[in-house]
């Protein structure tokens, strides 16, 4: 026990101590968050920009509520130079520009930005026949109203979040496990602990409990960066997302034992955990989510951990299912811990 | 005395070469015993299958009188090792590095500030063993290997790299390591390390156990002369011949060069004639003993 105490409290301090662990594991996965976090943020409610030229009747003389219905769509900036507005809409600064010659409304609008064109010509086309249809003075026949399935919390941080943290955490725990072993093999400190009272599992086991820390801290740091800058919003079984991270870790562990196991240097070891680590987390929506994926993808996902591990993430912490949600993921992963653990301890080395 | 340390027809191949050839050794409890050669002479890979951190492939080494492969648990706490390469866990302080070894072997923490005095680390405490200079790293693994008040001490090449200053300060803490009582096992390629620290040599040369005695014994037992060299003009060339015991006598670039097997009556009778202006006596070295036993000058 003395010793499981001992090693768990020497890695801990250095892993904190390493500065690159800071950034690779910490600030890194963060930067991607924040980035994400902001180029989405508007994304779920996103206006059309409009630019007004002269007076358009058919927009300034809207029945009140139609207004309202239509400022929620576009934002509309007016101006009475009529060559200048074809200009931004050239640039790409305005995706449409509007003018009214009689009972004609012209809409200008860029084919480079096609589904932008294709919006406002069917959104100002629908306010035209709207405006038709009043004329005439009868009652539509038909009505339309289009609603979005997602519920409205469902922002696109809500799928980034969860799978850069499943990215961070798989990285930590995969680098936290191949590095110390290959290090210390090479600096002969594994040989020192070996000729120590101490246990091989006590070893091990010291790793694991340094990892799974380090796995909740990015959790932690994640949810909070999420939560107080852009917004997250964790539905009820949230929480399950910590036995996920402790199977995810065990399972990344044994995936980094692996690779640690195998490269004669540290460098190598890094090299090796990039290159499963890196294509993983693509295949599995860590980057993009995996809904809008071919269907291909989304099958390859479910057969790699951190596919595993994102899909139980987003169950529990986004999507509002329960806690059992996480169960199957976690079998899942638990049993690519065993499969890997067994593998790592067959290519296990105490010495090069 | 007991022997601590013993074994039985060591082996260790590596593919075509033996590197280790049926080594004996036995190590009294208390001795300072050193493995002398030159490198490549299979002096690690010795110390090794003796730490049980090597199988051999035939014979066995045995500390206590018990096995030490595969792993023997009840044994590590009774043997430090300090290791060629300084091992340490990364990124820790002089202080952490010791404080975790004592948790390793169970010690009381107080054992902390004991090392710290023995190997006078007394003001790097707070630094990080990746700022520590060579020496200094040398005297922390040491003290990391006694933390737990071990009987046996393992040493291998403790001052390699060392600058002399800092391998005479080595040289002080480990006799007081001896001195304690403890069985200090060291292997080192300096003869002169050898001759000045250790009870017991066993000179090691292409994995084989070539001669094991004291020092002392070696070199006398080579039957050497020794050389006695005075200022010239002290006497003259024909009267050190007559001297009693002198064996030859020459005249070499100022100095007056007596060879003799009996120093004494040599001494005695330069003293008598008061010629011992610039006296200097030399006898032969382990190094000497090396070539006799060999026929190959020694190259460490």
């Amino acid at each position: 026990m003395n010793g499981f105490t001992a090693l768990a409290r020497a890695q801990w301090k250095g892993f904190w101590r390493d500065k690159q662990n800071w950034f690779w594991l910490m600030a890194f996965p963060l930067m991607f968050l924040v980035l994400f976090g902001f180029l989405f943020r508007d994304a779920g409610s996103s206006k059309n920009t409009l630019t007004q030229v002269g007076s358009v009747a058919i927009i300034d003389q809207l029945p009140p509520e139609a207004k309202t219905q239509f400022d929620n769509l576009f934002e509309v900036t007016k101006t009475t130079d009529a060559a200048a507005a074809l200009a931004e809409v050239r640039k790409g600064d305005v995706d449409a520009a509007v003018e009214q010659r009689g009972n004609e409304v012209i809409v200008h609008y860029s084919q480079a930005d096609q589904v932008a064109a294709a919006t406002v010509r069917g959104t100002l086309g629908a306010f035209v026949d709207g405006a038709n249809v009043a004329i005439s003075g009868k009652p539509p026949t038909f009505t339309l109203t289009a609603t979005a399935v997602e519920d409205d919390s469902l922002k696109p941080i809500q799928f980034i979040a969860p799978g850069l943290l499943g990215w961070a955490v798989a990285m930590g725990a995969t680098f936290n496990a191949a590095m110390p072993f290959v290090t210390w093999r090479t600096n002969k400190l594994l040989r020192r602990i070996r000729l120590t009272p101490v246990r091989t599992e006590a070893l091990v086991a010291s790793r694991l409990l340094v990892s799974v820390a380090v796995a909740l801290v990015q959790m932690v740091v994640f949810l909070a960066v999420g939560v107080g800058l852009f917004d997250l919003k964790l539905s009820g079984s949230w929480w399950m997302a910590i036995p996920l991270l402790l199977c995810a870790t065990l399972a990344f562990m044994a995936i980094g034992l692996i690779a640690g196991a195998i490269s004669k240097t540290a460098e190598a070891a890094s090299g090796i955990v990039n290159v499963i680590i890196l294509p993983m987390a693509f295949l599995s929506g860590s980057f993009i989510p995996l809904d809008q994926a071919p269907s291909w993808l989304q099958t390859i996902s479910k057969f790699l951990p951190l596919g595993q591990l994102n899909e139980g993430l987003l169950d529990t912490m986004v999507r509002g299912e329960g806690p059992s949600s996480a169960l199957l993921p976690m079998a899942v992963l638990l049993g690519f811990a065993v499969v890997f653990g067994l593998i790592a301890a067959r290519l296990f080395r105490w010495e090069d | 005395m007991t022997n601590v340390i013993e074994t039985r027809g060591l082996v260790k191949r590596y593919g075509d070469l033996t590197a280790v050839d049926h080594v004996d050794i036995t190590v009294p409890q208390g001795t300072f015993f050193g493995l002398l050669g030159p490198n490549g002479a299979g002096k690690t890979t010795t110390l090794e299958m003796i730490e049980g951190i090597r199988q051999p492939d035939e014979g066995e080494a045995l500390i206590f009188g018990e096995k030490v492969w595969p792993r023997n648990r009840a044994l590590l706490p009774r043997m430090g090792v300090q290791l060629q390469a300084s091992a340490f866990f990364e990124r820790l302080t002089v202080e952490e590095q010791l404080r975790c070894f004592a948790e390793l072997y169970a010690v009381p923490l107080t054992r902390i500030e004991e090392m710290i005095d023995l190997v006078g680390l007394q003001e790097k405490r707070k630094v990080r063993t990746e700022d520590l200079s060579g020496g200094q790293k040398q005297r922390l693994s040491i003290a990391c290997s006694l933390i737990h008040d071990p009987e046996i001490v393992f040493l291998d090449e403790p001052t390699a790299a060392l600058d002399p200053q800092a391998r005479r300060n080595l040289w002080d803490v480990l006799r007081a390591i001896n001195e304690q009582g403890r069985t200090v096992v060291l292997t080192t390629h300096y003869m002169d390390e050898a001759e000045i620290l250790c009870d017991q040599i066993a000179i090691i040369d292409r994995g084989q156990i070539l001669t094991t005695d004291t020092p002392r014994n070696l070199i006398t037992g080579l039957g050497a002369a020794y050389r006695i060299l005075l200022t010239e003009g002290a006497l003259s060339e024909e009267e050190a011949q007559r001297l009693p015991g002198v064996d030859s006598a020459s005249l070499e670039n100022g100095t007056l060069a007596l060879s003799t097997h009996e120093p004494s009556p040599v001494l005695t009778a330069l003293a008598e004639r008061d010629a011992l202006q610039g006296l200097q006596v030399t006898s032969a070295t382990l190094e000497d003993v090396f070539l006799t036993l060999t026929g190959r000058e020694y190259r460490a």
